[in-house]
């Protein structure tokens, strides 16, 4: 009976992982196929199709366009969800609850609504669709990720030593600038690479808000519109790599971090 | 005299609803060691973040070095913090942290790692100076905040029980030195402590605080000795208090009648006052050589044997309400359940008024 229920709890986690990676897997293989159809059976491994992609300049260039939106409005996120964070630490504001409940909202509305909120309001501002629009977009959605782990991890046992510092005579910027940063800085780090992680394959927003130059995820849509080639398997494993290493660097400043 | 380097003029603050300083005046004399004394609650750490710019008080004024000093932020006063946690900067070496306030300042690299290593060799860590914080024991980070805040040189120095997370030995061992260091630069310390013992061994000015308001104030011996109020009689060391009325007054004496019969003391006092009388338990008498006051039999309830002394608590045949405790020699040898004579010196009474 014991054994029935090993070898059953066995198959059950092979199934689930299998569900969940084989897609990843399979696109991964067919990346590496030597002819034309990403179809069984395999025949290669071949690296044309990577060669391919990184000659098509569309893609190159979707590809640094992401790389920019991605680094630029995490940044910009990271920043401004590190201030509201300490603003909510370290000052008492009136309905201080409410209002970080405000700011995580955005949390739990779906991307595809923020997407035609802003294609509304840039519309009516006059902001053409762009990069830049696309940013924004992105850090609408990444700023409250990035305010919850900062505050997150906004303890009261700094306060002294930010107080520490203003005693010895720092003005408060260089109390944030000197202390309070480097102090935060697992917590930063991470918000930055999560934030990258998901701006970086982020469809929805970027596939509304831009038009001529454009992300990645909307260029490799664009792909696939003429149909299945193991061209769109390379470009798709790249940004797995990439995600990949994101998420990695996320994990490694966070779980620094609770060693400390 | 000199004018006060600090001078507190009737300060009172209150958190919401609650008062936790009531109408505090306190003057500090340069290069003294000043101790606020008092359990929590009782408004010494409010009375320190108030001299340290951190709270504004509600009424009141401080002045330092004759300037209103009241609203004016940690940053521009002229007094460094010695935090409880010690607030070390963990991201900086221990060079960094100590040449902190320095670096604010404006002073050079080269100024500034010279005169950190000034202030890390006063308080016997030179060679420290390259470490982080996280590799120093407690007794380190506690010098390394020290030297921080010394080496800008403050005016007064503000310790928030500086030795309370060390162990009983460390902290007697960085007592002296505290001590000696606060010889050595001059400064004047305040220094916030509810350890009596630390008080004693350390101020030259002990400050008594309790429920907002200073009860007594002065050098440790003269509070020990003569304690002005009740609550300093038994916060700073321990008395037998006895509760009476003034029954008869003479030119120089009055006598008091007490539970435990009637007692004369030196000190002339209104007849029908209600008093209290505190003895040390080092003045205390039991059995054997009798004292010129006597305060009547008891019943010895425990030994505590402590090394030095023997710690006796004896209650009073008279009134089983009242304790009285005394400190015997170690060759002492009372017994519990003995019954003995209690007695003490009239000059060892001391006359509570309050």
């Amino acid at each position: 009976m014991r054994r029935i229920v090993r070898v059953a709890s066995w198959v059950y986690a092979l199934a689930v992982y299998g569900f969940i990676f084989l897609p990843v897997v399979v696109l991964v293989l067919f990346s590496l196929q030597a002819t034309s159809f990403p179809i069984p059976p395999f025949t290669g491994p071949s690296l044309r199709w990577y060669d391919a992609v990184l000659s098509d300049t569309r893609l190159t260039s979707a590809l640094v366009n992401s790389l920019l939106v991605a680094s630029i409005s995490s940044a910009t996120a990271v920043t401004l969800g590190f201030l509201s964070a300490w603003g909510f630490a370290r000052f008492v504001l009136p309905g201080s609850g409410l209002l970080r409940g405000l700011i995580t909202l955005p949390l739990t509305v779906s991307y595809l609504i923020i997407g035609m909120g802003l294609l509304v309001l840039f519309n009516w501002a006059g902001v053409p669709k762009s990069l830049l629009a696309a940013g924004i977009g992105h850090v609408v959605i990444n700023l409250p990720l990035c305010f919850a782990i900062i505050y997150s991890q906004m303890g009261d046992h700094q306060i002294n030593i930010e107080r520490a510092a203003r005693d010895l005579g720092a003005p408060e910027w260089k109390v944030l600038l000197l202390i309070t940063v480097p102090v935060m800085a697992p917590a930063i780090f991470a918000g930055f690479f999560l934030s990258m992680t998901f701006s970086w394959d982020e469809f929805v927003i970027s596939f509304l808000l831009t038009r001529f130059d454009t992300t990645l995820p909307v260029e490799i849509w664009n792909l696939l519109r003429s149909g299945l080639n193991p061209k769109t398997n390379a470009v798709g494993s790249l940004v797995f790599a990439v995600s990949i290493v994101l998420v990695v660097l996320f994990e490694l400043t966070l779980l620094r971090r609770r060693k400390a | 005299m000199t004018a006060p380097l600090v001078d507190i003029r009737a300060v009172s603050h209150r958190f919401g609803q609650l008062a936790v300083l009531k109408d505090v005046s306190l003057r500090i004399e340069p290069g003294s060691y000043t101790i606020l004394l008092g359990p929590s609650g009782s408004g010494k750490t409010t009375l320190l973040s108030i001299l340290g710019g951190f709270v504004t008080p509600s009424e009141g004024k401080v002045f330092i070095r004759g300037e209103d000093c009241t609203a004016v932020p940690p940053a521009r006063r002229p007094t460094t913090t010695v935090f409880q946690d010690y607030a070390l900067f963990p991201h900086m070496s221990v060079g960094g942290n100590v040449g902190f306030g320095l670096r604010m300042q404006g002073v050079d690299g080269t100024t500034r790692a010279a005169r950190a290593r000034e202030a890390l060799a006063l308080v016997g860590l030179a060679s420290a100076f390259d470490k982080k914080p996280h590799q120093l024991s407690g007794g380190q980070r506690q010098r390394v905040a020290l030297a921080r805040a010394l080496v800008i040189e403050p005016a007064v120095l503000l310790l928030d029980e500086p030795l309370g997370a060390l162990d009983l030995k460390l902290r007697r061992q960085m007592q002296d030195e505290l001590k000696a260091i606060q010889k050595r630069v001059g400064t004047a310390f305040i220094h916030v402590t509810h350890d009596q013992e630390e008080a004693m061994a350390l101020a030259d000015h002990c400050v008594v605080m309790n429920d907002g308001r200073i009860e007594d104030e002065g050098p440790p011996e003269r509070v020990y000795a003569r304690p002005a109020t009740r609550f300093s009689a038994t916060f700073m060391g321990e008395s037998t208090i006895l509760a009476g009325t003034v029954a008869e007054a003479r030119d120089r004496t009055s006598t008091v009648t007490t539970p435990a019969g009637p007692v004369l003391v030196r000190s002339a006092l209104p007849v029908g006052s209600a008093i209290a009388l505190a003895v040390r338990p080092e003045h205390l008498l039991l059995g054997g050589a009798a004292g010129t006051a006597s305060l009547g039999m008891a019943r010895v309830s425990d030994v505590v044997f402590q090394g030095s002394f023997k710690r006796v608590l004896a209650i009073s045949i008279e009134d089983p309400s009242l304790q009285f405790i005394a400190k015997l020699p170690a060759s002492a040898t009372v017994q519990p359940g003995d019954t003995v004579a209690v007695s003490c010196d009239t000059d060892q009474i001391i006359v509570l008024t309050d």
